[in-house]
């Protein structure tokens, strides 16, 4: 043993243990996201159980999802300053706006005869509020007919969801696109007024005028209301559902408040799957509910993405610039030691205080220019000159610079002195080697940093936090009306979502299983965007070993 | 070719049209050449933006008031009474006059025009004393030869006639025009304190030593505004000698009583029965007379003033025993002409002095900072008084003269000193290092102090290297040194893959998950430090003695695949271990044993937390320089070494180390600068309480924490703001000084390589 700790083999295996540590972290970390996230979309099972918390209570009826357990401790009564440990089980029992809490923990010991049964023909709720409902489904009825035989009553119910869905998305077209068109022209309306009066053109014809209009879009507005009057009657006419919950208790619920339901003990693996399947299909392209805490995350995925194009459009000319410059224009010596002092500065510069240098100088520097000379006529509210869009997307370019100029100037620094010198041999401009030559053969090297600066931009927070996302928005970046995408518009995004659902709400145990399905997303977009820009790095390298040779 | 084909082709190629495009050609050539020059040089442009930017916020912090004079008139009233008092409206337009003969003048601040003159409604008793209520809100009581005290109130109208602002001065009575009787004999000295519901007043009569104190309930009356006061409780109490002033605090908890020589009597009237002597403290130095005694904005720090010059700040201190005492905190001094006036700023912590030589200084408590001193005249300033929002004040001279400056001081609050050093705030009972920055209301003292911040982002940093460094370099080493090609493709980059999750999953996973689970297991995570470099160990002498054939199935570039499972089996027994552990040491629970057995505090978001997730998201930044350090060191100094007989650790240890420590030491600053402005994760999962301590289990707040979690609510240019920004500017000089060391070192490094 001496010889081998003298020649220093243990040091090996430790190095070699750091290595597998690291590794083992790393994929350890990523299962768990994995599990967690997707355990959110597969149905779970429904136990019943019988809980006597005292020998002499009356004993309880409880249904729900088991979702942790752990170790109660107490303090010892008979053994002062030792602590017990009970084990307990956490139940989802749902049902909140009858119980008031969506989780209950559970001394297994107050389980009656220790069984755990899977409650036959449960059915478990999605609402569009006050989250899932746990109970047996026992009759159905609205205007023209009452059910109470169990398969004519799903048959029905299923059939009122569809309808209810055909009229929620009119709803939606009417108060999102209709309605939302409509407030703009309105807000446009009362812009150009306010531009003509701060010209001193205001005529009191001119006037009457804006009056008009403004009172046809109220008129219309007016009809529209009504017709969403009517489309809400109707929805709340689409049937009532009796439902028995608990210590049978009946509770009669709207079908209108129904999601989607299931009765997940009595599913087998390909109701299960096609289950799951939906639900990541509405997780991804729902709108969230609940203050973000259930639904979907469509917002912060199309906020993510706007944020993130607006973003390539500005780092992609400016880092490929500056590399170009680097590489084929400035001369070996001290300005350039000096770039390339500053690139690795500006990568290394937390995230942070690209923030607050974004918000200082781009939001209150800049927008509050430019909203001076631009937008005067909406003061004393801030078009520019409050977080938006464009300023995050210009903090985020900056942030993702170095990012963008490394991996063109490595792409660059690859191509053949040939290929260039050969252009210029034939009487091509510098400029024309560049366009033609040497720029289209690093285009693989450009996208490896764009798609590393979208997968950087992608997970940062920070700085976001603080140039313009919110937590809940009502209107998208993008939408119908002109000039469709709205750089001044605040906007959601998935990274802030999990750090707003994970620490700001108020029912942080309900929402975990979102935040870790949020998680998974994040990580599967970023870690493909990663793997992207490997791939084509591998291959590029490839493709130069050839020209070389 | 034809001649004709040449002459064409002669003509075409040097004809208008060619040369048209030539030029063309050229000019895109040279608009390309510089636009793109512009473009790489603006990164540099973007570098000193950002960093000059952050200056340019941070930098009005530190430069001095500016004082400059506005009007000058003629007292209003004139200087054959005494002024008591002035009131000043918001937007310094309108004055107002107390005299000790009762006088009240409304004056405007532009003129000198009077407004309003008015007499105290009480004339058939002569004025003895007076006193300020609360000084922002004008409130003030006079006291009468009859034993009577009046209270009154100035207040500004202000109306817009012809779209012109008009400032009105009213004065108000709004306890009744008759006054309380509270003695019968001459009040002497004065003092009254109110609150939302109670007011007290304190008396001393001319010629005793008899306090009185009462204390009032305030009624609405519902015929009339006015309140009505109702006794509550009265007591009296002999003092042991004759005073000169009377100091009430604004929780009318402390009573001081100050005479001439300085000599201080400081009562408590906690228990309104039972005034009780706390102590006797001389205020001022021996020899020194006081000439000017006020309470700073807030009423709880006496300032007193003395004929040699100097003011000097005392507050109750709590100490140990929760006993209260007198302490001098500071003192403030120019020169030695001796203190006539003093006028307090309105919602800050500043004031300012006027001397007998006609000396006017600014000055402020808490950053402890001289601002500006200008002469104002060569007489004695006999009153100076603020205006509310602190932008101006008036100077009343001994020979009549009222004279108006403009004050543009928009930062006294923080100093160099008080950023970093310890700072003695108001209630404190020592001076501490405090980040406070929120404030309730007017009388707040703000705590921009960044040590804990800076503390807490030192702190959070070092834990994560020690939990990163280690790991990272050792990985390092084996990927660059022993792994076999195929193995390093794939685990290179899985570690690196790290750098690419967002460190909000890392933060929130750490807060809400790790956090209660490391507090449940604690034991488990002291175990993993033994049982896993033990577990090893033991592991690879066993495979060292086992069967060639199983022994070298696996060569050591591969070992890495076999310690997979020998890692994460040791690491399911560490924490296996942790439940009979926390039997066997802990009487059931570590967690409950460290707070009351050991008086550990533990707070469940802690340094341990931060060290594991902050310190997972330093490994691949670490790995990765290292890495490509140890890599690149050149191959023939290996080869000398194993030819020598070396085994592969001594060849490690004793050559490619030695070659590749600089960039070993690169990667670890790196790392370092990466922890210290890591944001999501300390902010998710350290608790973000401004602790200085460097316990493992308490934790902290960061620097970049602190921006994220108060950036968006602070209003823009004011103190907060550019303290933050100063904040940000902190962390920019840290990890640009990281960075480039990094660099500098790396850069020398590929010049030794070069040369081996």
């Amino acid at each position: 043993m001496k010889t081998w700790l003298n020649k220093g083999e243990h040091w090996v295996w430790y190095s070699a243990a750091a290595a597998a540590a690291s590794v083992v972290l790393v994929f350890g970390l990523l299962l768990m996201i994995a599990f967690r996230g997707l355990s959110h979309f597969w149905p779970h099972a429904v136990y019943e159980f019988q809980i006597q918390p005292t020998p002499s209570a009356q004993i309880q009826l409880v249904q729900g999802e088991i979702h942790n357990t752990r170790m109660r401790e107490t303090r010892d009564p008979e053994n002062p300053g030792f602590v017990l440990r009970e084990p307990q089980i956490l139940i989802k029992t749902g049902n909140r706006d009858l119980y008031s809490f969506d989780f209950r923990w559970v001394d297994q010991a107050h389980i009656v005869g220790q069984t755990w049964n899977k409650a036959q023909g449960i059915s478990v709720i999605e609402r569009y509020a006050s989250g899932n409902m746990y109970g047996y489904i026992q009759s159905f009825k609205n205007n023209q007919l009452e059910l109470t035989e169990r398969d004519q009553v799903f048959k029905a119910i299923n059939a009122a969801i569809r309808e209810g869905d055909k009229i929620r998305s009119k709803i939606r077209h009417l108060e999102k696109s209709v309605i939302g068109g409509i407030n703009h022209d309105l807000q446009t309306l009362r812009y150009d007024q306010r531009k003509l009066e701060m010209r001193d053109r205001l005529t009191p014809a001119i006037e009457a005028e804006f009056e008009a209009k403004r009172q046809a879009m109220h008129d219309q507005f007016g009809v529209l209301q009504l017709q969403l009057d009517g489309y809400y009657k109707e929805l709340r006419a689409l049937g009532t559902v009796t439902v028995r919950v608990g210590d049978d208790r009946d509770v009669e619920v709207n079908v209108s408040q129904f999601v989607r339901f299931w009765q997940p003990n009595e599913m087998h693996l390909g109701n299960k799957l096609s289950s799951f399947f939906s639900s990541v299909g509405s997780f991804l392209t729902d709108d969230p509910r609940e203050s973000n805490t259930e639904g979907g995350v469509f917002p912060a995925i199309v906020g993510t993405l706007t944020m993130v194009i607006m973003m390539t459009l500005f780092v992609m000319p400016m880092g490929v610039i500056a590399a170009i410059y680097m590489r084929e224009y400035a001369k070996e010596g001290k300005l350039l030691r000096l770039i390339r002092i500053s690139i690795n500065n500006l990568a290394g510069v937390p995230s942070i205080v690209f923030g607050i240098f974004g918000l200082g100088f781009f939001v209150y520097v800049l927008g509050y220019s430019v909203d001076q000379m631009f937008y005067s006529h909406a003061l004393p509210n801030p078009t520019f000159g409050t977080p938006g869009l464009l300023w995050a997307s210009l903090t985020m370019a900056l942030l993702t610079l170095p990012v963008v100029i490394v991996a063109t100037d490595e792409g660059l620094s690859r191509i053949p002195r040939a290929l260039r010198e050969g252009g210029l041999a034939l009487g091509a401009t510098k400029a024309e080697v560049i366009m033609r030559i040497v720029l289209p053969m690093t285009t693989p090297a450009i996208m490896t940093g764009l798609i590393l600066a979208v997968a950087r931009a992608a997970g940062e927070v920070a700085p976001l936090m603080l140039v313009g996302v919110v937590k809940l928005v009502t209107e998208l970046p993008v939408n119908a009306n002109a000039p469709f995408i709205h750089l001044d518009q605040k906007f959601m995004h998935l990274g802030f979502h999990i750090y707003d659902v994970g620490f700001q709400s108020p029912n942080v145990e309900a929402a975990q299983p979102l935040v870790y399905a949020t998680s998974l997303l994040l990580v599967v977009l970023i870690v493909s965007l990663n793997l992207a820009a490997i791939v084509i790095r591998n291959r590029l390298r490839e493709k130069y070993k050839s020209l070389d040779n | 070719m034809s001649e004709q084909t040449k002459q064409g082709l002669h003509d075409t190629l040097n004809g208008p049209k060619t040369k048209k495009r030539l030029a063309i050609r050229r000019f895109k050539d040279h608009a390309a050449k510089y636009g793109i020059s512009v473009g790489g040089v603006s990164i540099i442009f973007a570098v000193f933006l950002i960093m000059f930017f952050l200056m340019y916020v941070v930098l009005p912090i530190f430069t001095p008031a500016t004082i400059e004079k506005r009007v000058e008139m003629q007292v209003p009233g004139g200087m054959d009474t005494k002024t008591l008092h002035y009131a000043l409206d918001d937007h310094r337009e309108a004055g107002v006059r107390i005299t000790d003969t009762g006088r009240i003048i409304g004056f405007s601040t532009e003129n000198a025009d009077v407004m309003l003159d008015k007499t105290l409604p009480i004339q058939n008793s002569r004025i003895t004393s007076f006193t300020l209520i609360n000084e922002a809100e004008n409130e003030f009581a006079f006291g009468f030869a009859d034993g009577r005290v009046l209270i009154g109130k100035i207040s500004f109208r202000i109306s817009y006639p012809n779209n012109q602002r008009l400032v009105l001065p009213v004065i108000e009575w709004p306890y009744g025009e008759e006054g309380k009787q509270i003695i019968n004999e001459p009040i002497e000295q004065l003092a009254v304190r109110e609150r939302e519901t109670a007011m007290m007043i304190v008396v001393q009569a001319a010629g005793s030593n008899v306090l009185h104190v009462q204390t009032f309930r305030k009624r609405s009356s519902f015929l009339s505004d006015e309140v009505q006061l109702d006794l509550d409780e009265r007591t009296q109490f002999t003092t042991e000698s004759h005073v000169d002033h009377m100091l009430l605090g604004g929780l009318m908890r402390d009573l001081v009583l100050v005479s001439h020589d300085g000599q201080a009597y400081y009562y408590s009237l906690a228990n309104m029965s039972q005034p009780e002597l706390l102590q006797k403290v001389r205020v001022i130095l021996p020899g020194e007379t006081l000439t000017s005694v006020r309470f700073l904005n807030g009423n709880t720090s006496m300032m007193f003033g003395t004929d040699t010059g100097r003011v000097v700040q005392w507050f109750p201190v709590r100490d140990k025993n929760n006993d209260f005492a007198l302490q001098e905190i500071r003192s403030f001094q120019r020169d030695s002409h001796p203190v006539i006036s003093m006028g307090m700023e309105a919602t800050r912590k500043g004031f300012a002095v006027g001397d007998a030589q006609g000396g006017f200084h600014l000055y402020y408590s808490t950053s402890h900072r001289h601002l500006r001193s200008v002469d104002v005249a060569n007489e004695p300033l006999s009153f100076v008084r603020f205006a509310p929002r602190s932008n101006g004040a008036i100077v009343e001279t001994a020979s009549g003269r009222l004279i108006s400056y403009d004050i543009d001081n928009p930062h006294p609050e923080v100093s160099f000193g008080s950023l970093w050093n310890k700072v003695w705030y108001e209630g404190y009972s020592e001076p501490t290092h405090t980040w406070q920055s929120s404030s309730g209301n007017d009388d707040f003292e703000f705590k921009f102090s960044l040590t804990p911040l800076t503390f807490g982002t030192i702190k959070a940093a070092l834990y994560s290297m020690l939990f990163a460094v280690p790991i990272a370099i050792f990985a390092a080493i084996y990927t660059a040194f022993f792994m076999d090609k195929r193995t390093r493709q794939w685990v290179k980059p899985s570690v690196e893959l790290i750098e690419a999750l967002p460190t909000v999953i890392l933060g929130f996973l750490a807060g809400l998950w790790l956090a209660p689970y490391v507090e449940s297991n604690l034991p488990a995570f002291f175990a993993i430090i033994i049982v896993v470099p033990l577990g090893i160990l033991l592991f690879g002498y066993g495979w060292s003695r086992m069967p060639d054939k199983i022994r070298l199935m696996i060569p050591v570039g591969r070992r890495v695949v076999l310690m997979i499972p020998v890692v994460a089996f040791l690491g399911w027994l560490s924490m296996a271990m942790s439940d009979p552990l926390q039997y066997m040491f802990f009487q059931g629970d570590m967690r409950t044993w460290l707070t009351e057995t050991a008086g550990i505090t533990y707070d469940q978001r802690n340094a341990m937390i931060i060290g594991f997730a902050m310190g997972f998201a330093l490994i691949p930044t670490i790995f990765s320089v290292a890495e490509d350090a140890i890599y690149s060191v050149p191959n023939y100094l290996v080869n000398g070494s194993y030819a020598l007989g070396a085994s592969g650790w001594q060849t490690l240890k004793g050559v490619v180390l030695p070659t590749a420590s600089p960039g070993i030491f690169s990667a670890i600053m790196l790392g370092f600068g990466r922890g210290v402005g890591e944001t999501m994760i300390v902010l998710m999962a350290s608790g973000n309480t401004p602790l200085m301590d460097i316990n493992l289990f308490e934790g902290m707040r960061t620097l970049s924490a602190n921006l994220a979690v108060e950036m968006g609510e602070t209003e823009v240019d004011s103190t907060h703001y550019r303290v933050l920004f100063l904040a940000g500017l902190v962390l920019f000089m840290f990890t640009f000084f990281f960075n480039t060391v990094a660099e500098v070192v790396r850069q020398r490094m590929r010049r030794k390589y070069g040369q081996l």
